[in-house]
């Protein structure tokens, strides 16, 4: 068991906690700027995932910290994502230009739509961004000029200050540098008084306000944040897609955003990352399995004779390869983690990690839900 | 009674009927959610499925297994609430006491669930449930009125009256205030908390089913019926999120203001109407035309 | 200059009149208490001045200034803290992270400096921390710095909850029923708090209270209320002594 023996208030403050965990987050980097040379056909994913990771800190960030949860960015993803085509492409502009005024304006939407949110609670600001994502949507389809409506647009590679940036490798770490920069960003703010105040509202508005926090500048600036990160994802995801759409951007998305924020663990960076990890590379692992599994059980049970084996890989096939499964099997994992992994996956980590430290007087009690009753939220 | 056809007002009525029908849908469904959220304050984002599955299995008796209608809309409306009733006492009675969002996202991730199941169970196209008022048209002052939507206007309708006596005058609805206002003083005046849920899950789950039937000869069943669930809480907030009457009220509000923006507005408008009507109303007057606000006491 | 003055104030709820033309003035540096029967209405003149509620009619006076229409986050600006009869901490904050909220109030920095973490924030950040420990050593609450409020028993909490509010620094102390839900042991320490904020912090008090002990320990003046109107103003002995006071409490 390790003790971090503080002497200033500065190491309170530091990002890292000791010179040990520093050390470990540097060598997780110079992994992650190898990647590309140890798993080249893998890259394309390897960008949705920090790319997912931007977004899922975003909504962190709005839902996590703030308490405020949002069933509509997908919406802001797609309105960084137009923009920034738009700007770059239509209006010819530099791409670091475009990007920031895709950004901005993304923002600028996040104002319109917390602002009304201040009057709203709980659920109800749940069920308007909801309402506002739909919109969006449909905005997205008629709004041709800039969006080319349901023939959808072309994105062409990213060029930035004349180096144009074709390789898979090259978008990889420019999504890393984006990644790695907004959690630097996240990381600053959650230290200091602005971050405080956003928990606060979070626990209690009531005692926030008597304590000086106006909850009106706070939740708008929440909102203006998260959806200027998401704006600005949504400009790498462009390019990352090649062709957008506004079929792309659906409650579907908004939802498994949801999903990265509650699958990682709310109210923690980490958990952003582990749960952009799990729903960005999803897809892969269940087309993998795809192809897999039916050998598996095949093989399985060719121990009852080679014809019952080829019978049951045959069926367990037709069953895997279904078009309905990818949404239920994201369903489900929904469905499981709220009810057996409350804390997600952040909060597993924890837990083992203090099983390791504590061990053999580890008790399982020691994170047992204590029995609560539902308290009315309406009476806020 | 001339017996003359007049087109024009057979258009209008006509209309005005589909908005009322599809009003009364969106009603329904909202209703559904009132019940559930009064009782447990959850959201039941599932609502919408849980009406298409209330659809197919009337399907699959009627069309697979060549029932009656009849018999297979009472078949259906009780296995779908006794399902809400199974999944009340297995999944949702574990996570009584988390957060409101943690139960919002259990709720979305069941419905992905529903779909999957209805698609791997049904196939993914597009079915059509033969109803003994499908196509039936009787003639009143010259105007034609379909059957199909007087159906679901009389069934609504019906269905409410029914459900609101249920709740005036039985002890179940006092039953259900206390137990969502504060659990552990239900329990301790002796209210079988857990045993009043399940059977608001099974009411509410009873009545998404009715609504998904009814709708069935009107629009399509297809898996992705639920997402009239959406439109529904429009319905539902409008009405104040407290009320049978209000949810209805709120429904047929939304069918109206639909039928009138898809014929006075520019195209596209009719689709986000009731998404808009929500925003305005959750922007001005969060609680509907008949809820109340609370306020917490510190 | 009026401290803190309260002038005509009255609140109606839907045609009960909670609170009915209650007047009074806090000079500075003492402690004065608001008591009476439940429902007589103390916690809700708490509400009125911290602005959760809108008065029906009256006026509220801080340091000459009318503050009776000023929103709820402004009051903490001016100087007025409260704590909550039913404890309002951050419950999944430590109290560290619950008692630098309190110095909410005194941020200057702004949101462009926070992102980047300037030097400025640094400094400023480490100074909000120097305040919060000389809250925590006045309140002994070094053990439990790290600790999470949910894992803290009721009486730790209720001394963090007015650590918070000392945290802000504040003028004016609003304490709503500091002793309920404490043993007698947990009374005095309360009592002694008390009694320091006023001499060492020279901070004026307003207090709610039920626990006569307590209210004769510390209190300077005393006004009891009783179905939201005044019936008696003077000291702790006056005011106990008072015939209507005592009609109010034992009936008859």
């Amino acid at each position: 068991m390790r003790f971090v023996f503080k002497t200033t208030y500065q190491q309170d403050l530091a990002l890292f906690r000791d010179k040990f965990q520093r050390d470990w987050y540097l060598a997780l980097m110079a992994c992650l700027l190898v990647l590309p040379m140890l798993l080249p056909e893998y890259l394309v994913d390897f960008s949705l995932v920090l790319i997912f990771g931007l977004c899922a800190l975003s909504l962190m960030v709005l839902a996590g910290f703030t308490g405020l949860v949002s069933l509509g960015h997908a919406a802001f993803l797609g309105i960084g994502a137009y923009a920034h085509v738009y700007f770059s492409q239509d209006l010819g502009l530099p791409w670091i230009l475009s990007v920031a005024l895709a950004t901005g304006l993304t923002a600028a939407v996040g104002v319109l739509v917390g602002t009304p949110a201040l009057r709203m609670t709980g659920i109800y600001l749940t069920i308007a961004t909801l309402a506002f994502a739909l919109i969006i949507q449909e905005v997205f389809n008629r709004w041709d000029a800039v969006t080319g409506g349901l023939r959808g647009k072309a994105v062409e590679k990213p060029v930035i200050f004349g180096v144009a940036l074709h390789s898979d490798a090259a978008f990889y770490f420019l999504c890393l540098a984006f990644l790695v920069g907004g959690l630097w960003i996240t990381r600053n703010v959650l230290r200091a008084p602005t971050g405080r105040a956003w928990v606060a509202i979070r626990d209690s508005e009531i005692a926030a306000e008597s304590m000086g926090v106006n909850l009106a500048v706070y939740k708008t600036m929440a909102f203006a944040c998260s959806a200027a990160m998401t704006g600005t994802a949504g400009a790498l995801f462009a390019h990352q897609v090649g062709f957008l759409a506004p079929d792309i951007f659906t409650v579907l998305l908004s939802i498994q955003f949801l999903l990265m924020v509650v699958v990682g663990g709310l109210g923690s960076l980490h958990g952003a990352i582990y749960g952009a990890i799990c729903v960005a590379l999803l897809p892969v692992l269940i087309s993998e399995a795809r192809d897999r599994v039916p050998d598996w059980f095949g093989q399985l049970f060719g121990v009852f004779g080679k014809s019952a084996g080829l019978a049951v890989a045959a069926a367990v096939d037709r069953f895997v390869k279904q078009p309905g499964l990818e949404p239920g099997i994201f369903g489900l994992i929904l469905v499981l983690f709220i009810l057996f992994e409350p804390q997600g996956i952040y909060g597993r980590w924890v837990k083992v990690k203090l099983y390791f430290s504590l061990f053999p007087l580890y008790k399982r009690a020691t994170f047992a839900r204590q029995k609560s009753y539902m308290k009315s939220e309406r009476l806020r | 009674m001339d017996g003359r056809r007049r087109p024009v007002l057979d258009i209008i009525v006509q209309l005005t009927l589909n908005a009322l029908a599809v009003g009364c849908i969106y009603g329904l469904v909202a209703l559904g959610f009132v019940l559930i959220y009064k009782a447990t304050e959850l959201v039941n984002f599932a609502q919408g499925d849980l009406m298409m599955l209330g659809a197919f299995t009337c399907y699959m008796f009627v069309v697979w297994y060549g029932i009656g209608y009849w018999p297979a809309f009472a078949l259906a409306v009780a296995i779908i609430g006794l399902f809400g009733a199974a999944l009340d006492w297995l999944i949702l009675r574990r996570v009584i006491g988390q957060p409101q969002f943690a139960l919002v996202m259990l709720t979305i991730g069941l419905g992905a669930i529903f779909r999957s199941l209805a698609s791997m169970t049904w196939g993914s196209e597009i079915y059509t449930l033969p109803t003994p008022f499908s196509a039936h048209q009787t003639m009143v002052g010259g105007v034609s009125v379909s059957h199909e939507y007087l159906s679901i206007i009389l069934g609504t309708v019906i269905l409410c009256a029914v459900l609101y006596a249920f709740f005036t005058h039985t002890r179940l609805g006092v039953a259900m205030q206390a137990a969502s206002q504060n659990q552990l003083a239900a329990y301790y005046m002796g209210i079988p908390v857990k045993r009043v849920f399940s059977l608001i899950w099974a009411i509410s789950a009873g009545v998404a089913a009715i609504a998904g039937v009814l709708l069935a000869p009107v629009s399509l069943i297809d898996i992705n019926l639920g997402f009239i669930g959406l439109k529904a809480f429009a319905a539902a907030v409008l009405g104040g999120f407290g009320s049978i009457p209000g949810a209805l009220a709120g429904g047929v509000t939304i069918g109206m203001i639909e039928l009138f923006s898809g014929a006075y507005l520019p195209q596209g408008f009719k689709d986000v109407a009731a998404y808009v009507v929500l925003l305005i109303v959750l922007v001005v007057r969060p609680q509907g035309m008949f809820g109340t606000v609370g306020r917490k006491r510190v | 200059m009026t401290f803190f003055a309260v002038d005509a104030l009255s609140m109606e709820f839907g045609g009960i009149r909670a609170v009915d033309c209650v007047s009074f003035t806090v000079e500075p540096g003492e402690v004065f208490t608001i008591i009476g029967p439940n429902g007589a209405g103390k916690t809700t003149i708490f509400n009125l001045v911290s602005r959760i509620y809108d008065p029906t009619d009256g006026r509220l006076i801080f340091l000459d200034e009318d503050i009776t229409r000023l929103p709820p986050h402004k009051i903490a600006e001016r100087g007025i803290a409260r704590t909550f009869q039913n404890i309002e901490l951050f419950e999944h904050a430590t109290v560290l992270q619950n008692l630098l909220l309190g110095r909410h109030v005194h941020k200057r920095t702004l949101f462009i400096e926070e992102l980047l973490f300037l030097p400025k924030v640094r400094r400023l950040e480490l100074k909000h921390r120097e305040a919060v420990e000389r809250v925590i050593d006045f309140l002994d609450l070094q053990p439990h710095r790290d600790s999470l409020i949910v894992n803290l028993p009721y009486g730790v909490r209720k001394v963090v909850e007015l650590a918070r509010a000392l945290s802000t620094e504040p003028k004016l102390l609003l304490l709503d029923e500091p002793s309920s839900g404490l043993n007698v042991e947990e009374t005095d320490d309360m009592a002694f708090w008390i009694q320091d904020i006023k001499e060492l912090l020279g901070i004026t008090v307003l207090m709610v209270e039920h626990d006569m002990r307590l209210v004769s320990a510390v209190s300077d003046r005393v006004l009891a209320l009783d179905y939201g109107r005044p019936i008696a103003v003077g000291t702790a002995g006056e005011v106990q002594a008072d015939p209507e006071v005592i009609r109010a409490y034992l009936g008859g």
